[in-house]
């Protein structure tokens, strides 16, 4: 059958997965690949007083051992890691530097580095590294950095970001409601761990990076700098990986350590984070502490919403920027026709890890935030909570709705959507009256519900290749990366509905940078949007290539020919056609120069992005509570979300329900534990708890395609992260209905001993 | 992630290993290796010589042992959990085998290994202490048996010197009611909170035990009291976090241990009395 947009097609990615013959970045094996070991601060802050490799560099096996005086006497300057996205002049003092030279900052930055003929070697080796560190006091509360002991001569607050419109409502508005709301810190967890495999082709004096897997033009442009190579010299490929969640592929102190190494030994070196060093080196998130308000009138009526708020950065800024504070300011005010609004975002740094986007970057933050203030208001004024939100909620004759605010230095414009009715879809399948049975014989249940803006598409632009060889294969190709979400797939199923063919015709090949000269790689649910269209748009002209050649061989005109079965043919002439495997043959070199055309049918475009699109959606949720231990089981989850168009609705439902999971880990489970010298707490599976299907609820999506984009030609928006957003905002409303006391959970994840014993 | 060098050694029998022992310092025993091994890649233990034990199948029984039944050192959860004799003359031991870990880990954990670890969150010494069991040690100079009570002595603890095996655990049949309650936050972490419950020919003689409450599992002497003074369980249940300091980690803090404790015991306590 052949493959349409719009069907639900089973991941073409699946069967090597499922075989284990997909290459990940720690399957990858070079001839002469040696291994590489971090030796990372033990201590959260201090200063460094020595480290000792003398030792380590006489172990068997050892083939160097470096700290950073190596790297600045080879170079003659210490590489900076550079941020890719939402760069401010005010982050550039606390860059993070490739590897520590005086100063620690965090437990876990890099302090020296070991290669050896292998993992074991390079282990021991890193053991006998004497690490001396003058200990300093570390910086833990966020709230509290500015008047810690500076990391930074600085000071502890980088920079401070403001957002607002309308006039000042908090003075005299009939109803404020302030509180203090934050969120913890954890993060997006790979099944695989991040690693890479920097190859040295002697041949061509040239690094080959494989598992480089997110935005590996920006990674590799990146380390060109670093190390003073042209790009042209470096070829990043991409391998298999077990999901990226916006933490993984990103450019880290080992993505330049380990080029480095291998540019040094003229030989290939090989890396893998071990999953120690991923919870104490890998890019955490979320954590926020929000002072926050708001305003309204007695009849339901939000008047305004006002949010001073602390994030931290971590110990250093890295390839974000401020992206995660200034997408919570952006995105606070939601869905909702707000008058007023003022948003001050503090960045602090913190002995901690550095932080970055994590799936659903400053949404799930600033939704939890405005939507615990909204259920608050509804309980301040006696309202059912569905009924403050419908009269509030932005309506369709109001799009396209601007707001007077920037994010991600764009003006803000809600293309389209029809909000109210998303609600209403999933009040309506939630069903309130067997929860409100079961509250009535003195079950402690109760449902929950948070709306929602999410953001896709971003820009600048992305490319798109499909190529179509001589046999009939289609061969495509685009900057973005597969980072699990079914891109493959996606794309395939893009191209197939063009051409008229199965899935299995498709081929798409993995991102390599030599292949791929433009591209920008997969985040902020932006590949389905951007590469797909640009896949879209490169099959068309390949379309139309075949067309004209085939109309001039068929001597009918091109308007005559109608696509079927991976060829074209003339209308009411069946007979009458070519495929375009024979059309792809057909124009050979020769046949192609005699006819003034290039040879074979391939086309790039890029897809540019003029308006970014806002996905929106509803989550609601039913949550029962053990009274007297607090534990919390969360029953049902419903996931309301407007794609615009879905490419393949179980490819949008999968994304959804494992986005609402980790929303869940979020609410419930996940956290980085410090304690109050700084140390971390939390750097194993025995203690960072994702939750698993044992603790997955019933999970019911009410996937709408109410509101196409007109930002691009397909009208799809971005489904990347739309499950996760509103989870923990609509897992908390539940509790608080449960337990009967709106507003008793205000940070996450919800600590269950404020529930025990809590009564209705 | 990666353990230091060590060397390894396989054990054919008890009294090889004990042999074994004596010819290495600073060897450790491994049997199913799911407590050791973590703690090797972690460097938290650097051993110098594993012992194998896990091929000793003689050592992986479990068997009716007239009033009393006894069970091998390295029978895995797995086999325990599924076990008839246990299940009929001790379901205790099959249930909370059950409960441990995951698949992999029942698969490949020992009752022993548990046992002799000493971990204060493990579910398994707390039942062998509700259960009054005993425990048979060989050590150069021949075999003793030694009470639960007496042999968890603070965390990772145990009174086995560095030269002996723990070989079997004995355990009584029991045909009264019984409970081991788990909080956990996940169907497969270990215990916020466990309490066994055991009862003896009454509610006024039950033996009741406490997982991750303290340095070793703890009998949980104010609720037994209170029973064999009379006290209804859910008066009794009260006393049940009494004496008691548990630690705070991410799993829960010591307030909320000592919060839940005497929910868990009542609850533990109910079931007990309705099976
Ligand atoms: C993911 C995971 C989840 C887990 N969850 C739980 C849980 O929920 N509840 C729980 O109770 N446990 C849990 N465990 C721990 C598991 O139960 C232990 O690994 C097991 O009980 C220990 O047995 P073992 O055979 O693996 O011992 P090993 O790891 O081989 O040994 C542990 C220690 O005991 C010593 N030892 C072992 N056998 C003997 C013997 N016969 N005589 C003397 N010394 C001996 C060893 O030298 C070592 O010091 C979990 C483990 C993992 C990895």
């Amino acid at each position: 059958m052949p493959a349409k947009i719009g069907d639900s097609l089973r991941r073409v990615e699946d069967v090597n997965l499922i075989r284990g013959e997909a290459i990940y970045a720690a399957d990858v094996r070079v001839p002469g690949q040696l291994s590489a070991y971090i030796v990372r601060s033990p201590v959260p802050h201090g200063t460094i007083v020595d480290v000792d490799l003398e030792d380590a560099r006489s172990m068997p096996g050892v083939v160097a051992a470096w700290r950073a005086a190596d790297v600045i006497g080879d170079l003659g300057y210490m590489p900076i890691i550079q941020p890719r996205v939402s760069f401010e002049e005010a982050v550039v003092p606390y860059l993070q530097p490739v590897i520590a030279h005086d100063r620690v900052r965090y437990a876990g930055e890099p302090v020296a580095l070991i290669v050896a003929t292998d993992r074991y070697a390079a282990e021991d080796a890193g053991d006998a590294v004497f690490v001396d560190v003058d200990p300093l006091d570390a910086v833990i509360s966020c709230a509290h950095a500015a008047e810690g002991d500076a990391l930074f001569a600085e000071g502890n607050e980088i920079t401070v970001l403001h957002a607002g419109f309308g006039p000042p409502v908090f003075d005299d508005a009939p109803i404020i409601i302030q509180t203090e709301l934050s969120t913890t810190r954890h993060s997006g967890v790979p099944m695989e761990t991040r690693g890479l495999v920097v190859e040295f082709d002697g041949a061509t004096d040239s690094l080959v990076v494989h598992g480089s897997t997110k935005v590996p033009h920006s990674n590799r442009d990146q380390l060109a700098i670093h190390l003073g190579l042209s790009p042209a010299r470096i070829r990043m490929k991409e391998t298999a990986v077990g999901g990226g969640f916006g933490v993984r592929g990103e450019f880290y102190p080992e993505d330049f350590l380990i080029a480095w190494a291998a540019l040094r030994l003229r030989q290939s070196v090989g890396w893998i984070e071990d999953r120690r060093e991923h919870f104490l080196a890998t890019n955490q998130s979320r954590e926020q502490f929000h002072r926050a308000a708001i305003a309204g009138d007695e009849e339901g009526r939000i008047l305004g919403l006002r949010s001073e708020f602390w994030a931290d950065m971590g110990a250093y800024v890295r390839t974000h920027g401020i992206r995660v504070p200034d997408l919570t300011l952006s995105m606070l005010p939601g869905p909702y026709d707000i008058g007023a609004y003022e948003g001050i975002g503090h960045c602090v740094v913190t002995n901690k890890t550095p932080t970055a986007t994590y799936r659903a970057p400053g949404r799930f933050e600033s939704c939890f935030v405005r939507e615990r203030l909204i259920d608050m208001y509804a309980a301040r004024i006696g309202m059912d909570r569905f009924e403050v939100r419908r009269r509030n909620l932005i309506r369709p004759h109001q799009m396209p709705f601007t707001r007077e605010l920037q994010s991600t230095g764009e003006p803000v414009v809600y293309n389209e959507g029809n909000y109210p009715k998303l609600l209403e879809d999933v009040v309506g399948r939630l069903g309130t009256q067997e929860v409100d049975r079961r509250r009535a014989a003195g079950e402690r249940v109760g449902v929950g519900i948070a709306m929602f803006l999410e953001k896709s598409g971003l820009g600048p632009w992305e490319s798109g290749a499909v190529t179509i060889a001589p046999q009939g294969s289609v061969i495509v190709r685009s900057g973005c990366s597969s980072v699990g979400q079914g891109l493959r797939t996606v794309l395939s199923q893009i191209a197939a509905d063009v051409f008229d063919i199965e899935l299995c015709d498709v081929r798409v090949e993995m991102l390599d940078t030599n292949y791929t000269t433009y591209g920008t790689g997969s985040y902020a649910s932006r590949s389905t949007a951007t590469a797909g269209s640009a896949v879209h748009m490169a099959a068309q002209e390949v379309l139309e290539q075949a067309r004209n050649f085939a109309a001039t061989e068929l001597e009918v005109e091109p308007q005559d020919l109608v696509v079927r079965s991976g060829g074209l043919e003339v209308t009411g002439a069946p007979d009458l056609r070519l495929s375009f495997g024979e059309i792809a043959t057909k124009l050979d070199p020769v046949t192609a120069t005699k006819r003034g055309v290039l040879p074979g049918l391939r086309a790039e475009q890029f897809f540019h992005v003029k308006k970014l699109t806002y996905p929106y959606g509803c989550h609601a949720a039913v949550v029962r509570i053990d009274e007297e231990t607090g534990e919390p089981r969360v029953e049902r989850l419903i996931l309301g979300y407007d794609v615009g168009r879905a490419i393949n609705p179980m490819l949008v439902e999968g994304q959804l329900h494992g986005g609402a999971l980790q929303g869940l880990g979020g609410a419930l489970l996940e956290r980085f534990v410090y304690d109050a010298e700084g140390n971390p707490l939390v750097t194993s599976f025995m203690d960072y708890l994702m939750p698993t299907c044992a603790e997955a609820p019933e999970m019911e999506t009410v996937v709408t395609e109410d509101a196409p984009t007109t930002t691009n030609p397909l009208g799809v928006k971005g489904v990347g992260e739309g499950g996760l957003t509103g989870v923990a905002a609509a897992v908390a409303s539940a509790i608080d209905h449960a337990i009967g006391a709106p507003g008793t959970v205000r940070s996450l994840p919800v600590d269950i001993s404020l529930l025990a014993g809590a009564s209705r | 992630m990666i353990p230091a060098p060590f060397d390894y050694e396989v054990a054919e029998s008890a009294e090889h290993a004990v042999e074994l022992l004596g010819q290495h310092d600073d060897a450790k025993l491994l049997a199913g290796g799911h407590s050791l091994l973590p703690l090797m890649k972690l460097r938290l233990a650097s051993p110098s010589v594993l012992i194998d034990i896990g091929r000793v199948s003689d050592l992986s029984y479990v068997r009716d042992a007239g009033d009393r039944i006894a069970i091998g050192a390295l029978t895995c959860y797995e086999d325990a959990h599924f076990d008839e004799t246990l299940k009929s003359s001790c379901p205790i031991v099959a249930h909370a085998a059950g409960e441990v870990g995951d698949p992999q880990v029942r698969n490949r954990g020992t009752i022993g290994g548990s046992v002799a670890h000493g971990d204060p969150a493990s579910d398994i010494p707390t039942i062998m202490l509700a259960l009054n069991a005993e425990f048979v040690v060989r050590g150069p100079t021949g075999e003793r048996t030694i009470a639960a009570a007496d042999f968890f002595k603070g965390v990772f603890e145990v009174d086995l010197a560095p030269q002996e095996i723990l070989t079997e655990m004995r355990v009584p049949k029991t045909s009264s009611g019984w409970s081991y309650l788990k909080f956990h936050h996940r169907a497969q972490d270990w215990a916020t909170v466990g309490v066994a419950v055991v009862l003896g020919d009454g509610s006024n003689n039950a033996s009741v035990a406490l997982t991750s409450m303290g340095e070793r599992p703890l009998r949980a002497q104010g609720v037994e009291e209170a029973l064999a003074a009379g006290e209804d369980p859910a008066s009794a249940a009260r006393r049940a976090a009494e004496g008691t300091n548990p630690v705070s980690d991410p799993m829960g803090s010591s307030e909320y241990r000592r919060q839940i404790a005497p929910v868990l015991t009542r609850r533990a306590l109910e079931e007990a009395l309705s099976r």
